[in-house]
């Protein structure tokens, strides 16, 4: 008997009570389909962009700059000097994007964030608050595969990772197309706001703020990493915005490389 | 500043039931209870409304409307175009027990489960002794009012009845992050958070955020907190080597 | 008639804001089976609105402050016209009572070394309320019931269900408290009780009952208090032959909101007061240092500059007269608006935009920033609130012994919290209402479990409880009878008209006449429906209720023939020694009640010692100081 509310009723059981029989989907009277639409197409028209680049395999470095859909260039195909590290002996078709994007895409696909705003816009689980899901079922994330989003603090990690070298590639981008050091182009610049970015996205995620202090109990037995935490925690107010921001800009630097390495404009060199 | 207003109001008894329509007086600076009140002792004086406060602190006057759960008492009228029909009706997540009155008694049972607060068995009261700075995180679920907006409005419950039985809701949830960040707890409550309360059916869409009268972040302070508490317990390969092999102590 | 549900407890407790659950947990402690009776849902009391803090003397922001601080406080705050003896139980027993919350989890906040901060308060020597926030009441309310359950826990877990020694009954309201015997022999058998939601009766027997109802301040128009506090528990205590207490003292917070109208009387928190905000006339002026009563001169700031020394070094300067007693501030208030120098709306200004940082604001008055951004859609972080009084809570109550808060008069009912009078004298401190919840809540389950131990189980007869059916079906035969909610409405405006803030003889006579017209119309009270959560029905069985506690504050008010704390009489203006030493009680007689003088008992030597003799002089007759002093030789 649920004591709480309903002690008894005349006849000793709980009352037999159902929802509000309302019929409509929702009564909310605003346009709330406009914020899951807006983001439904920013994302799709991200994915188009990325697939179709990751597929090109080709105008994605030219001395000092890589797109960072390719970075670090791993295979045997990439252009000389595209990578410092020891190229794996892969087929000349596939393109090296392939084996980078996992890892990014990856951290963005399990980021907390991003699943907002791909659950509502689109799985439409749910459309908008207090708008009826179409779907006849529902297990959130407690089965294959979405069971996997748990995993998120690996993608993370591996962010890191790709923060180094992405700012490493920004670092050698102070060179000039023939290597020499101490110059600075339009694209170092775009190199550098990239990574920072990306770091600004990386730090600012729930399981950097959860890793550095959040699991924690007592703050006050750990002053520093309490310290690190409340700076993490400010970023992790606007992760949001630096999801977005990051990922139009990573977009943005590929195709400044793509216009650069594909001849169509030249990059431009302050000194 | 005295203007007639349309109201639709849902109307009837343990579920089955209708919007019905009144033309109401609206004065300056009311809001939708005040509304509510005035449709009970001029036109209907058993309408079923459940209020206390009338101040946004108790969370009793919970409904949706126009189709957003709010609290009636902390929704001014202003915020409507004047002549624009307003729609009020119960809760849809909570069985409902008359008009705008709904039966919430799950969230009590859910709540019952979670394990009290379990102090170190050896510490008396008044010996207590903790640091502003660890008690913030688990102070700013206790604002919370008990409206049970959150878990009327989460998808997860709202949309799918059948999953009472193994989700909680995002209040429940939320006191559960808030034992668990309290720094003088001595309980584990992750693998009952995941496994018994559902933590897992929460994907993360934020609706109990947007719709909580007093501002907490349930989301980003509790549940995604204790999603990663959960991880560190259940999906997470390397902290559990550590744990077993005792790389780490029990810091934390 | 329908079937009636008939359950035995040991214990049952009206009311579960601070003092009903405090007193449950103790009757369940104590090994008795008990029942909490909520009028509303478990958690949403009226004790939530409460936000300054809970008194307590644990000197732990400053060392010097004791028991003895607190007592003297008390005493001063409420004129002397205290139960020396509850205020000086409350005084000893605050601080462990505040202890044991945090023990259940309550999370206040701390001071640097760890320890539960406290903050200033109108009419506390030394920082003293423990407090979260602006929302202390939330979190007391909350840490109780969360111990309620906590112990519901053990019992499924010692005996395979939740409700095997303390159940919850929400949204259950009693509506008669069952009495047998008469004289000495008068005893407590049990309560009658609806459902609200169903509509169904139950009835609950029991040897104890405690009314834990709160207060009666929606007999007034302007008040911040929830629909609740309609003085159910103060008129089934007389009706089953107890009394109450000092009836004519309430207490009009000086700060309620003013506008927009649909919020008048909403508190605005003592904290905004005690944190540095100031209150000022249309003409900009702090008034308050005009209205510096006699008898507290030597404890406040004459001048603006000291005042304001006081925030940030308090052992140096006297505190600012915006925390004169609340009474004081309320008339005060009171007094300048009818002078034409109030704010637009009817109020005057309360302005902490000018004083702190806008940071510091929304941090130590989230609630209230709150409040007013969006009721009243005022930013106080840039502009000044307006503020006026609102009725807050009442000083009297059942009358009951100190030391086990029994009614007096009927063996087995307990009374504790607002509900029961005595402690507070003429006026009550800020944040004394909190601890008095919890002190006197413990005292009470403790007692009602002793009692029920030695009365044993209790048994009703069918037609008591037919008797109590009728009664509470009576409304709906009256179907196309008066509006209930009409009556509340005219009752209300009545009231706040003739028994305000300040009364006279002629508006007190009139009150009581009115009051017989607003009974004939009550007793032809009709509604229509189903019994399923009627909110008609509900009120129209609260308006005798009402009635019966409004006859009994007008009745007293008229009675008292002087100024003191909560009641002003325009026409007495003047505190008198000689009343003092009268408690006025009041009966149920008849189908009205009657108001009978009685001394109030005599302050003992140790505890009257703790007081200046040229304090004292203030409040008493020479006689007493005489004995006093003779005591003391």
């Amino acid at each position: 008997m649920s004591s709480v509310t309903t002690p008894v009723s005349t006849d000793g059981q709980p009352p037999k009570r159902k929802r509000a029989e309302i019929g409509v989907k929702t009564l909310r009277t605003d346009r709330y389909w406009v914020q899951p639409l807006v983001t439904f197409i920013a994302l799709m028209l991200f994915v188009i962009y990325s697939t179709w680049r990751a597929f090109m395999n080709a105008d994605y470095f030219y001395e000092p700059l890589i797109s960072p859909f390719y970075s670090p260039c791993l295979s045997t195909a990439c252009p000389p000097g595209s990578s410092f590290w020891t190229p794996l002996d892969l087929p000349v078709a596939f393109s090296p994007a392939l084996l980078i994007l996992i890892f990014p895409l990856g951290f963005r696909l399990t980021c907390y964030y991003y699943r907002k705003s791909y659950y509502r816009a689109f799985w439409q689980s749910p459309p908008a608050c207090a708008v009826a899901e179409p779907h006849g079922k529902y297990t959130g994330e407690t089965r294959f595969p979405l069971i996997f989003q748990n995993a998120h603090r690996y993608f993370f990690y591996a962010g890191l990772a790709f923060n180094a070298l992405l700012t490493y590639d920004a670092i050698i981008a102070f060179r000039n197309h023939e290597g020499q050091w101490g110059h600075a182009s339009v694209g170092t610049l775009v190199l550098i706001l990239n990574a920072a970015f990306l770091w600004f996205y990386s730090l600012s995620c729930h399981s950097c703020r959860h890793a550095i202090g959040g699991r924690l109990k007592n703050f006050s037995k750990h002053p520093a990493r309490y310290k690190m935490w409340t700076w993490v925690s400010k970023l992790n107010g606007n992760h949001m915005r630096y999801a977005w921001i990051s990922m139009v800009f990573v977009a943005f630097t590929d195709f400044y490389v793509y216009l650069v390495a594909s001849g169509k404009i030249t990059n431009f060199y302050f000194f | 500043m005295t203007y007639t207003a349309n109201f639709r109001v849902w109307r009837g008894i343990g579920g089955e039931g209708e919007l019905q329509d009144y033309t109401v007086e609206v004065n300056e600076g009311e809001v939708v209870l005040d509304v509510i009140h005035r449709i009970q002792a001029t036109q209907e004086p058993d309408l079923g409304v459940r209020w206390n406060c009338k101040a946004g602190k108790c969370g009793s006057c919970s409904a949706e409307i126009n189709g957003k759960p709010r609290l009636m008492c902390m929704t001014r009228m202003n915020t409507f175009e004047e002549g624009a029909p307003v729609t009020v009706t119960p809760m849809r997540t909570f069985p409902v027990i008359r008009d705008l009155v709904t039966d919430v008694s799950f969230n009590y049972e859910k709540g019952r489960q979670v394990p009290a607060f379990s102090p170190p068995k050896d510490l008396k009261p008044g010996d207590f002794r903790m640091q502003q700075k660890d008690v913030e995180r688990s102070q700013e679920f206790r604002k919370c009012i008990e409206c049970f907006l959150c878990t009327n409005t989460c998808h997860a419950v709202r949309d799918h009845e059948e999953n009472v039985k193994f989700f909680a809701g995002p209040r429940v949830l939320m006191r559960t992050a808030e034992l668990d960040m309290h720094p003088l707890d001595t309980l584990d409550r992750r693998r009952m958070a995941q496994d018994e309360l559902g933590l897992g059916y929460c994907n993360i869409t934020k609706c109990c955020t947007e719709v909580c009268p007093e501002h907490i972040h349930i989301t980003d302070n509790a549940l995604i907190p204790l999603k990663e508490r959960v991880a560190d317990l259940k999906y997470d390969p390397l902290r559990w080597l550590g744990n077993k092999i005792r790389v780490r102590g029990k810091d934390d | 008639m329908s079937q009636i549900t008939k359950l035995q407890f040991d214990v049952i407790v009206v009311g579960a804001g601070g003092a009903g659950l405090r007193a449950a947990i103790a009757a369940r402690e104590a090994g008795k089976k008990t029942a909490i009776l909520s009028k509303s849902l478990f958690g949403k009391a009226h004790t939530v609105m409460a936000e300054g803090g809970i008194a307590a003397s644990m000197g732990n922001v400053n060392s010097n402050d004791n028991w003895k601080v607190h007592f003297c406080d008390t005493m001063r705050g409420g004129k002397f016209l205290n139960h020396y003896r509850m205020a000086e139980l409350h005084a000893k027993e605050a601080p462990d009572r505040v202890w044991e919350l945090e023990a259940w989890g309550a999370l206040f906040d701390r001071t640097p070394d760890g320890k539960i901060s406290q903050r200033n308060f109108g009419g506390h020597e030394y920082p003293r309320l423990a407090h979260v926030g602006d929302r202390t009441g939330l979190e007391m309310i909350r840490t109780l019931q969360q111990r309620v359950v906590a112990l519901q826990q053990q019992d499924k877990a010692e005996f395979g269900d939740y409700d095997a020694m303390i159940q919850v009954f929400a949204e259950t309201s009693v509506s008669h408290v069952f009495v047998s015997g008469e004289g000495a022999d008068r005893k407590v058998s049990g309560a009658f009780a609806y459902a609200r939601g169903t509509g169904d009766f139950i009835v609950f027997e029991a040897p104890s009952v405690i009314l834990a109802t709160g207060g009666i301040g929606k007999s007034f128009k302007v008040t911040s208090n929830s629909w609740e506090y309609t003085g159910d528990g103060h008129s089934m205590a007389l009706i089953s032959g107890g009394s109450l207490v000092n009836m004519e003292f309430v207490q009009f917070h000086p700060t309620g909101m003013v506008w927009p109208l649909s919020v008048k009387g909403i508190l605005v928190t003592e904290s905004v007061r005690g944190d540095g905000g100031v209150l000022t006339n249309s003409e900009g002026r702090r008034f308050m240092f005009d209205y510096i009563p006699d008898v507290f001169k030597a404890q406040y700031a004459k001048t603006e500059e000291e005042a304001d020394r006081w925030y940030t070094d308090p052992d140096n300067n006297k505190r600012p007269p915006e925390l004169l007693p609340r009474d004081e501030v309320a008339r005060a208030i009171n007094t300048e608006v009818k002078a034409g120098r109030g704010s637009p709306h009817g109020g005057v200004f309360l302005d902490v935009s000018k004083r702190l940082p806008a940071d510091v604001i929304r941090a130590k008055l989230p609630s209230m920033w709150h409040q007013f951004k969006e009721l009243a859609d005022v930013d106080i972080t840039l502009e000044p609130m307006e503020v006026g009084p609102t009725c807050h809570y009442v000083m009297g109550g059942i009358e009951v012994d100190p030391d086990t808060q029994q009614a007096v008069g009927v063996k087995g009912l307990y009374a504790a919290g607002e509900s029961s009078g005595g402690m507070h004298g003429s006026n009550r401190l800020g944040g004394n209402s909190l601890s008095d919840l919890l002190v006197f809540g413990k005292r009470a389950g403790d007692a009602a479990a002793e009692y029920a131990s030695a009365a044993g189980p209790v048994t009703l007869s069918d037609a008591e409880i037919a008797a109590a059916e009728t009664a509470a079906m009576a409304p709906f035969s009256n179907a196309g009878g008066e509006n209930p909610y009409a009556i509340q409405q005219e009752l209300q405006q009545m009231m706040n008209d003739y028994v305000g803030i300040i009364r006279t003889e002629d508006e007190l006579k009139q009150a009581l006449v009115e009051i017989e017209k607003f009974k004939e119309r009550a007793a032809r009270v009709g509604v229509k429906g189903t019994r399923q959560y009627n909110p008609a029905w509900h009120i129209a069985l609260d308006l005798p209720h009402q009635l019966v506690v409004s006859e009994c504050i007008a009745r007293a008010a008229l009675g008292r023939e002087e100024s003191r704390g909560g009641h002003t009489r325009d026409d007495f203006a003047k505190m008198s020694p000689e009343w003092r030493q009268v408690n006025l009680i009041c009966y149920a007689e008849g189908t009205g009640v009657r108001v009978e003088k009685q001394a109030l008992p005599t302050i003992p030597q140790e505890l009257v010692s703790l007081f200046d003799s040229s304090e004292l002089s203030k409040y008493m007759t020479q006689a007493e100081l005489d004995s006093i002093a003779q005591g003391t030789a």
